[in-house]
């Protein structure tokens, strides 16, 4: 019960800590003309005023660098430097795999981060790419909120310098945050160091290799930046990753802190402070509806032990101890609500109601969700609420005091398709074939749960796993692969696409019959419409899968 | 005001419909709505597995009839909302019908031809007890015309050449004396033609908020498309088999059906509403963009006020008896047959019941004293005028205006009215209040539209005085004095610039480029060619308040499609809860435990849901015809309330539904 408190405790601190961070965003992406400017003017060349195309260009440009360098490290490692451990490169399906997965931000591994990566791999593959990628997303809703309040430079509207969002959120934000979490987790007793992997004889007079390496610089970008790819394979269930209970807090407030900051982010560049908090509300709601019910399924005794001479207690399968009764389930909750991805407890053994909420999480993708492109993707669901309650009222809708019309709602809804295509496309494919059904180490609902929880993780940009899934196999590495770029990228594209066109809008004057958006009423009505379209699309995919195995285990 | 007949449903248009939602099975005619083509799609795979299928036969031909009568009751009420707009426009084709016109040639002389013969700028002589065969104005002659048929009015009205009472609209018959008429309509193109087509559907195009709805929709349905496509292999996994009747059933389910079937009827719905109320309506697109409306601009007089200036109260000088006043300015009335004299008369004679005096010498009004009055048989001139015509009459007589009367002038014209003072030879008597009446219930129906976010603008040609005294009392937001054409064209632009849509009404050629500037301009009938040429709707009745009715029109337009959509798609999670247990429950029993409606059997389960799913569509279609309503509370209380009523309505129905039919199907043998 304490757990459960000080664990909803941490969510209450977290959100109080994420209002500075959104001052700190704000100073990064909507100031210009300070010292930091001047040195990328001399580093970039004077700011650009980019439109749609010319951002969306330039966020290609960049990711597809960052993508072909990493896979050339990735499968070429066993010849570059910073090596010590001699580890060989990557086949080239698995490197394709785990350079997309890291230049999307979805840090999927079908590999073991220590015995997989030599340390050039491990900073230029992973920790370069952690920063850049989740930089990107950043970008990418500073170009919305700039899109949505129709900004112009030389009467010509435009979404920003995107290389210059990319190193000023970087130079003014994630490093910085980094820092102090890195510190805080080497107080906890995380590693960092670049000799290679401790040699120790046993008592048994064996000799053990213990990995090790900069481990508190990643896992300080990996949480910060809803990355969640861990240095190690167990990720944060591994004690040089997450040493204690301390370092479990730090960490689990760092999965939490950015995503909830871009939403105020949002709505201070938007210049609306009152939809921002409504948006945080209704994601806050949904955040407590997933998470409380989860910390509580997994505090109930495992049905399978029930009846036996055992002693009643949570569920303790895949469970690291040292973290207490809560965080386990809660870290739960927050990775797959945000995209993050690391784990502090085993999915794979939640009960399988647990397993259904992770899963809802990455299924929604917008309770606070991925920097950036969380609160990008809640766009969508208030563009389609404004849709509905606008009309409701008696007006053509209006967001933000612009005509939400066709044009927008094509794009909306072309991007509201996308996951139910990617996760259930995927999983029919895998299930009914011996593409997937071969791969899962459990028959029945379980081994289906495990097919649908790694698409709804690459389509998600999670990078979470039921692990047990064989997922090194050409078919998931490429699939995923592909499923993390699509995933990744149509819903940035198409939310830009929608901002670009509101903002040319004439803006509308809000009077007493406007539908207001910074209201209880329309955030109870976003919180419905989420639920109910998130549960209209994947609840059969569901039923089968986790709520399946509950009723099973009865 | 006259309204016409709404009885829901005529015998007679139920017949025409039930006929014609089988002549729109048509894949043509339906490939037009995504959702009911898909629903069609479905019935004609479920037809074809009755036969190919070897296995149950029965519950394929069930399920397939149930699909084909879904797609029936979509037809059916579009069919219907068309077949009442017939019914309106019924008398409009009555008109419509073929005429005879005599052309005047160029040399003057007269020929006769067909009506559809005439091309614009054709001239015509139409005498006492023809129609007219086309649109036009009149050059030449005044006339009393018979309006009825377009109109449903029975009283005659005049028309004549020059001025803005000139156009005459085709079908109308004239009542007396003989007019020249200039045709400015294409043949078919006349008013009444495109009333026609508009109100039954012909040429009916999706408004820009229906199209967008539609690719919400279209969405929606791809979307439910791949999950029930999907659900085959997933099945597979678990060596499930699904046949093709039991997937179209759940794909009909999930698709928004309801909102998809009454999309087109609530369309219509609304410009039958706006016939209704005697509004033709250029385009379904005017209907829509009148609940969009922000700023509505309103003519002072006849509008706000009742016409004109009225007497409102006397004034006596200090010293006089207010009986003497009443008195002297009766008679001084007596021959003013102005409808301000008419009303001090009224007024005085209400108050005083003093014999009138005997009938002098009526002094008319004339512009070189400005006074009126009467010289009576002693010689006692009586006169009431305004302050300065007064004053000089009184100094000619060798009187004097008394600084109290002129005080007591001055506080009538600061209110906002107009003073008379009345002079009995020398001496000046006191002052009669003339001032705007406002018309009844008036701040009451601002006030509705200011509830409704409407900004209201009142345009007068008052000075600016007068016209902020009058705003103030109506409760208007702001006002337009000494207004030109000119000035109303620029504060329209303002608005617009600002964002605001601005609907205004207007009649005279001079307001033609204000409603064309107009987000939405509303002509009156009685009004010119030129006005009704750049406006987006035709008000029948000519009635100045009319565009209070057209917003709320408009706003019960777009509601009706919310309210529905929600209502469709809350619907979708009973229905999952009846069919998804029933589909697997033979590869995966535990699933049982989620069938919380306790459904008889699999089978029943899907056909109750498939029913119901059906049965709504002519349960909703009263709704979509009359509109949800619309009530003047402001957006979040409207909000609040329809989603209670269509969202938590939406998702609590079907369970009671389908469990009632699922009582009555699983009494069927073989569910």
């Amino acid at each position: 019960m304490t757990d459960t408190l000080l664990v909803f405790a941490l969510l209450a601190l977290t959100a109080a800590l994420s209002i500075p961070v959104a001052v700190l965003l704000g100073r990064a992406l909507d100031t210009t003309g300070d010292r930091l400017d001047a040195v990328l003017d001399r580093a970039l060349g004077p700011r650009r005023f980019q439109d749609l195309r010319g951002y969306l260009v330039a966020l290609f440009l960049f990711n597809a660098t960052l993508f072909a360098v990493a896979w050339l490290v990735f499968a070429f490692q066993g010849s570059l430097p910073l090596n010590p451990d001699a580890i060989g490169g990557m086949p080239p399906d698995l490197a394709f795999h785990t350079a997309s997965s890291f230049t999307t931000n979805t840090n999927l591994q079908h590999y073991s981060g220590e015995v997989a990566l030599s340390y050039l791999s491990q900073i230029l593959g992973v920790g370069w790419l952690q920063f850049t990628s989740a930089a990107s997303g950043i970008a990418c809703l500073a170009a919305l909120a700039r899109g949505l309040r129709g900004e112009r430079h030389d009467g010509r509207l435009t979404l920003g310098d995107f290389n210059r969002d990319v190193a000023r959120v970087v130079v003014f934000v994630l490093l910085p945050l980094s820092l102090v979490v890195a510190l805080l987790l080497i107080v906890g007793g995380t590693p960092m160091t670049l000799e290679g992997a401790a040699v120790a004889e046993t008592l048994e007079g064996s000799v053990q290799r213990i990995a090790r390496g900069p481990v508190a610089a990643i896992v300080a970008i990996k949480q910060l930046g809803t990355n969640g790819g861990g240095y190690f394979g167990p990720n944060s269930t591994h004690p040089f990753e997450n040493p204690s209970l301390f370092t479990a807090f730090v960490e689990a407030s760092a999965i939490l802190l950015i995503p909830m900051a871009c939403v105020w982010l949002f709505g201070r560049m938007t210049r609306r402070p009152g939809d921002a908090r409504v948006i945080f509300a209704a994601m806050t709601a949904l955040f407590l509806l997933f998470s409380i019910p989860a910390t509580q399924i997994e505090l109930a005794p495992n049905p399978a032990v029930a009846g036996l001479d055992v002693a009643a207690g949570p569920n303790l399968e895949g469970k690291e101890l040292r973290f207490g009764d809560a965080v386990g389930s809660f870290w739960a909750v927050a990775t797959t609500s945000t995209s993050n991805g690391s784990v502090a407890a085993m999915h794979d053994s939640l009960q399988p109601l647990t397993g259904l909420i992770a899963l809802g999480g990455m299924f929604l993708s917008c309770i606070y969700g991925g920097v950036g492109v969380g609160m990008i993707n809640m766009f969508l669901y208030v563009i389609l609420a404004v849709f509905l309650a606008g009309t409701m009222v008696g007006r053509t809708p209006e967001y933000l005091g612009r005509k939400v019309e066709a044009r927008e709602m094509t794009l909306a809804t072309l991007a509201l398709l996308l996951p139910p295509l990617l996760i259930l496309g995927g999983t029919a494919v895998f299930a009914a074939t011996d593409l997937g059904a071969s791969t899962t180490s459990n028959p029945g609902p379980h081994g289906f749960s495990q097919i649908l929880y790694e698409m709804s993780s690459a389509a998600a940009n999670n990078g979470s796993g039921f692990e047990g899934l064989g997922d090194d196999t050409v078919a998931w590495n490429l699939v995923t692969g592909l499923w993390m770029m699509l995933g990744r990228y149509l819903p940035i594209v198409l939310p830009l696409a929608i901002a670009w066109n509101l903002g040319g809008k004439r803006l509308v004057p809000e009077t007493s019959g406007t539908l207001r958006t910074n209201t209880f009423v329309f955030g109870a009505f976003l919180v419905g419409s989420v639920l109910l379209l998130g549960a209209l699309l994947f609840l059969p995919a569901a039923v089968l899968g986790p709520v399946a195995e509950h009723l099973r285990l009865g | 005001m006259q309204r016409a007949p709404s009885r829901l449903f005529e015998p007679s248009q139920l017949r025409a419909a039930l006929r014609d939602s089988f002549v729109m099975l048509s894949p043509r005619r339906m490939a037009r709505n995504p959702v009911m083509f898909t629903c069609e799609i479905g019935a004609v795979l479920t037809t074809i597995a009755i036969v190919l299928s070897p296995g149950d036969r029965l519950y394929a031909s069930v399920v397939s009839v149930v699909l084909w009568l879904t797609v029936l009751f979509a037809n059916f009420a579009e069919a219907l909302a068309e077949a009442r707009g017939r019914a309106q426009t019924k008398s409009l084709r009555t008109a419509r019908a073929k005429t005879r016109a005599r052309r005047v040639r160029d040399d003057d002389a007269i020929e006769e031809v067909d009506g559809d013969a005439l091309r614009p700028g054709d001239l015509v002589r139409v005498a006492a007890g023809e129609t007219i065969p086309a649109d036009g104005e009149i050059v030449r002659g005044v006339a009393s015309i018979d309006e009825s048929a377009i109109t449903g009015e029975s009283a005659p009205v005049v028309r004549e050449a020059g001025g803005d009472r000139s156009s005459v609209t085709g079908g109308t018959r004239v009542l007396s004396d003989e007019i020249d008429v200039r045709v400015t309509a294409e043949p078919g193109g006349s008013f009444l033609d495109r009333m026609i087509a508009l109100v039954e559907g012909a040429k009916r195009q999706k408004t820009p908020n229906e199209l967008a709805l539609t690719i919400l929709l279209s969405g929606l349905t791809l979307a439910f498309l791949l999950v029930t496509v999907c659900l085959e292999p997933m099945a597979r996994y678990f060596d499930a088999h699904l046949d093709v009747p039991t997937l179209v059933a759940l794909l009909v389910c999930l698709i928004p059906t309801t909102i998809g079937a009454l999309l087109a009827a609530i369309g219509i719905a609304g410009m039958d509403r706006a016939l209704a109320a005697k509004l033709v309506a250029k385009s379904g697109r005017a209907v829509e963009l009148a609940g969009d409306v922000d700023t509505v601009l309103l003519d002072k007089t006849g509008t706000i006020t009742k016409g004109n200036r009225q007497a409102t109260a006397f004034h006596p000088a200090p010293g006089v008896a207010r009986e003497l006043l009443l008195e002297t300015v009766l008679a001084a009335s007596e021959g003013d047959d102005t409808p301000e004299g008419r009303s001090i008369a009224i007024l005085a004679g209400k108050e005083s019941d003093a014999p009138a005096m005997s009938a002098g010498t009526v002094v008319p009004f004339s512009a070189r004293t400005r006074l009126s009055g009467v010289d009576l048989p002693d010689g006692t001139r009586l006169r009431k005028g305004a302050i300065d015509a007064a004053e000089r009459f009184l100094r000619e007589a060798g009187g004097e205006l008394p600084e109290a009367v002129r005080k007591s002038a001055h506080s009538v014209a600061e209110r906002g009215g107009t003073p008379l003072v009345v002079v009995r030879d020398t001496r000046a008597l006191g002052v009669v209040e003339l001032s705007d009446v406002l018309k009844d219930g008036i701040a009451e129906r601002f006030a509705r539209l200011r509830r409704m976010g409407l900004r209201i603008v009142m345009v007068t040609g008052d000075n600016p005085i007068t016209a902020a005294f009058i705003a103030k009392a109506a409760g208007v937001d702001d006002f337009i004095a000494e207004a030109t054409p000119e000035e109303k064209l620029a504060y329209i632009e303002r608005e617009q610039r600002d964002g605001r849509l601005v609907a205004m009404m207007g009649d005279g050629t001079n307001d033609a480029p204000a409603l064309a500037q107009a987000d939405l301009g509303v002509a009156m009938n009685s009004g010119t060619q030129a006005a009704k040429e750049a406006a987006n709707m035709v008000d029948l009745e000519s009635d100045p308040t009319k565009l209070i009715e057209v917003v709320e029109i408009g706003k019960q337009l777009l509601m009706t499609r919310g309210a529905l959509t929600t209502f469709s798609i809350a619907n979708d999670v009973a229905k999952y809860f009846a069919i998804v247990p029933a589909l697997f429950v033979a590869a995966l029993p535990e699933l049982a435990a989620l069938d919380v409606m306790d459904l008889g059997s699999p089978r029943s389960a899907i056909l109750s849901a498939l029913i119901f799913n059906a049965l709504v569509i002519p349960a909703l279609v009263p709704l979509a015809l009359r509109g949800v309503q619309y009530r003047p509370v402001g957006a979040n209380a409207l909000l609040r309330r329809n989603l209670l009523v269509y969202g938590l309505g939406g998702v609590v129905a079907p369970f009671v539904g389908i469990k009632l039919i699922d009582l009555v199907v699983s009494l069927l043998p073989g569910f």
